[in-house]
């Protein structure tokens, strides 16, 4: 039963996330507050593992997601779910390609889709922000505002922030000095 | 010949080379397949990429989906997208299980923590680099304020408001506002 739950949402999550790997991200949410299946930190960490190995982030995350909810086959059947949808469509859209570019219609659902698609992806990297910048637990215990906030966390991210401006190195190399500082400051 | 097999080992090949997904596997795209296998050319190549980009699903799925339909039809399409899947999948997999057997290490932890910190930052430049192409006008900057306060303070809203309804609702949004302004500049030519 969870596996064919499991095919249904990630057949969802293909259907409707468009714009890229990302975009996965506010169905990914939803699916953990209404399943628990895998909590907000877990994406937080498969976003990180995704942006580390070969492949497309969403695909990574169907991949790890499945496997943390059923095992191997979990894995492989939510990555499958997750891909057909985009295979279906393009199949049918390979067969009318040069009317599809030009319409009206496709035109102007973009015009929508791409600031939503941005929206939940900035509602995605709040999420994100709750887990890895604040400490709610301290905070509801103290009631100190100063508590709220991991600074040796919110300062790391400063400083990536402005290196990865500035040297355009692969995201790879700051994720695994971001590990390295997390070890050392015991973070 | 461009045998289903050759479809299936290419694909399998690129899968496990492209990281981050996305335009990132543009340049890999061309060396395989324009310059090594004479399958597609450029232009069909950033068509593809500008569909894919428009359209359900991860990109790079979807321009698998696309040189395997061209190739081989709809056995060649479903042959390089599982090809492109394989590699990924595999590697997810066994990370997967070795994080399971050592995640409650407290080392693994406080680097997870570090990690997290990193991740957010790479979501912000996401945003930033997508920010240019999607808010182009006050309509596109109200959407984002109105479907960004829905999707993130979902869990207070006495309604849940689903990710895919927002998406659906969007799109329309986008269709009637595009079509108003298009009858609007019509009408200003007419006068």
């Amino acid at each position: 039963m969870t596996l064919f739950k499991l095919i249904i949402a990630f057949f969802k999550t293909g259907l409707f996330s468009i714009g890229g790997g990302l975009a996965t991200l506010p169905f990914l949410y939803e699916m953990s507050d209404q399943t628990g299946w895998f909590s907000h930190s877990d994406i937080a960490d498969m976003i990180a593992i995704s942006e580390s190995t070969p492949g497309a982030i969403g695909i990574n995350m169907s991949t790890y997601a499945g496997f943390k909810t059923y095992g191997v086959l979990g894995g492989v059947m939510a990555t499958m779910s997750l891909a057909l949808p985009s295979i279906i469509i393009i199949l049918i859209i390979a067969h009318f390609l040069k009317k599809f570019r030009d319409n009206r219609f496709v035109e102007g659902a973009f015009y929508g889709l791409r600031p939503a698609s941005i929206a939940m992806i900035t509602a995605a990297g709040m999420n994100v922000a709750k887990v890895s910048l604040l400490n709610l637990t301290q905070y509801n215990l103290t009631g100190r505002l100063g508590d709220l906030f991991i600074w040796k966390a919110i300062l790391l991210g400063i400083l990536i922030f402005i290196a990865q401006r500035k040297l355009k190195w692969s995201p790879i190399v700051f994720l695994l000095l971001s590990a390295i500082v997390g070890v050392v400051l015991k973070f | 010949m461009k045998s289903l097999l050759e479809l299936y080992l290419t694909f399998l090949k690129i899968g496990c080379v492209t990281f981050g997904g996305g335009y990132a596997m543009l340049p890999i795209l061309e060396r395989e397949l324009v310059e090594k296998k004479k399958w597609t050319n450029m232009n069909e190549l950033r068509d593809y990429f500008s569909i894919g980009q428009c359209t359900p699903g991860i990109i790079a799925l979807n321009v698998s989906t696309f040189i395997g339909e061209k190739c081989g039809g709809i056995p060649g399409a479903l042959l390089a997208t599982t090809g492109f899947l394989t590699g990924p999948i595999v590697i997810i997999l066994f990370i997967a299980a070795l994080l399971t057997n050592f995640a409650n290490l407290e080392i693994i932890q406080h680097a997870f923590a570090g990690i997290r910190v990193c991740v957010c930052v790479l979501i912000v430049q996401a945003v930033v680099r997508l920010w240019k192409s999607s808010i182009v006008d006050r309509f596109t900057f109200i959407l984002y304020l109105l479907i960004f306060l829905l999707n993130a303070f979902s869990g207070i809203l006495p309604v849940h408001v689903s990710p895919a309804i927002l998406v659906l609702a969007a799109g329309a949004t986008g269709i009637l506002v595009s079509y108003i302004k298009a009858k609007q500049t019509h009408a200003q030519k007419m006068e």
